[in-house]
């Protein structure tokens, strides 16, 4: 009978530091990415079919939750990620400024789909020609719908993110400027 | 238990009694009887549809609007009208003449008309005098065209991301 290789669990590798018997030391930043990277709290913002995609996403089959993303936020106040999913009629971009405004720092947003990025097919009138005319956007999942591969690439993107992410970026001018751009308020 | 049945004929014939001048036209596309009307005599001919013992059209399907831009009267309302005790379903045309085409609301005889209205207001920019709320309903209020007339480009005209250059057009 032949045995069956378990795999080894892959652990995450710790950050770059000095470590010495009893001690080790880091920059606090790269603690705080670290532990931030594997607790986002997503907001999910399903309006269309990519909602449907992400729902396949956050199943059993795919499992969402792998990455850390287990609690699902559907107040803004406790998020750290606004995902983005689906068309966004220009009536709607008020609602999601809001949604954006109402999150607290630090913030991220997901744009998943080609509606989302850039309007996708619907070159009309009455669509918002993609979410960053009003909102600032972190990551880009290109695809109509996004396969939930691409999704869990999109988050995966977002962690790097969240994990080289310096603790005084929130509170540079440059940061400063871009949210004023956008029409903005902060603190 | 005897069950009335409205006929063409006879609904046609008591159109033309009360607004023999006002009928523009009247045909029988796949026999739905479609008549077209002056459009200052819409609310009078709605309520006489409505309120006639034998006619009783109590229900008003749809409301919509249509752009003619290569006519003299423009702009056309279609009204489709329901008698549920009849079972007989009628259409009634009203061709709006000007740039800025106002007619009759009749909200007060069909209250569903309120938001069919505002809707043709808001994509057409026909004016339902008398509508006790005529604003935009679907689009943002901020926009100052109406999408569905026939004289606007297709396509965001402010958008810079599908510009010909990008894609070696």
């Amino acid at each position: 009978m032949s045995s069956i290789a378990i795999p080894k669990p892959k652990l995450v590798e710790a950050p770059d530091g000095l470590m010495g018997p009893g001690y080790f030391a880091t920059r606090l930043d790269k603690v705080i990415g670290y532990a931030r990277q594997y607790s986002i709290w997503p907001l999910p913002f399903a309006t269309s079919c990519c909602g449907i995609e992400f729902m396949a996403t956050m199943g059993t089959h795919y499992d969402f939750s792998r990455f850390g993303t287990e609690r699902l936020s559907f107040s803004p106040r406790q998020a750290d990620l606004l995902m983005v999913m689906g068309t966004i009629a220009k009536k709607m971009g008020p609602v999601l400024k809001q949604v954006y405004e109402q999150m607290s720092e630090p913030r991220w947003v997901m744009a998943v789909g080609a509606c989302a990025s850039s309007g996708g097919i619907f070159d009309s009138y009455s669509v918002l020609q993609g979410i960053d005319h009003i909102i600032p956007v972190d990551v880009y999942v290109p695809g109509c719908a996004p396969r939930p591969e691409q999704i869990i690439d999109g988050i995966m993107r977002i962690q790097d993110l969240v994990r080289n992410e310096p603790l005084r970026r929130r509170n540079s001018p440059e940061y400063k400027k871009l949210m004023e751009s956008y029409g903005i308020k902060t603190e | 238990m005897s069950t009335i049945t409205l006929t063409t004929e006879h609904v046609f014939k008591r159109i033309k009694e009360r607004f023999e001048g006002s009928i523009n036209h009247a045909y029988e596309p796949w026999g739905l009887l479609t008549i077209g009307i002056d459009y200052t005599k819409n609310y009078e001919l709605l309520s006489f549809l409505r309120d006639e013992e034998d006619l009783q059209f109590n229900f008003l399907t749809d409301l919509c609007g249509v752009h003619w831009p290569n006519d003299k009267e423009k702009f056309e309302v279609v009204y489709h009208l329901h008698s549920l005790v009849n079972n007989f379903r009628l259409r009634i045309k009203a061709r709006i003449p000007g740039e800025v085409p106002h007619i009759k609301s009749v909200v007060k005889l069909f209250p569903t008309a309120n938001w069919m209205e505002r809707e043709t207001y808001d994509f057409f920019g026909i004016h339902f005098d008398g509508h006790p709320d005529l604003r935009r309903i679907l689009n943002v209020d901020e926009m100052v065209i109406f999408p569905l007339r026939k004289e606007y480009p297709l396509e965001d005209n402010v958008r810079t991301d599908k510009k010909d250059e990008m894609f070696g057009r």
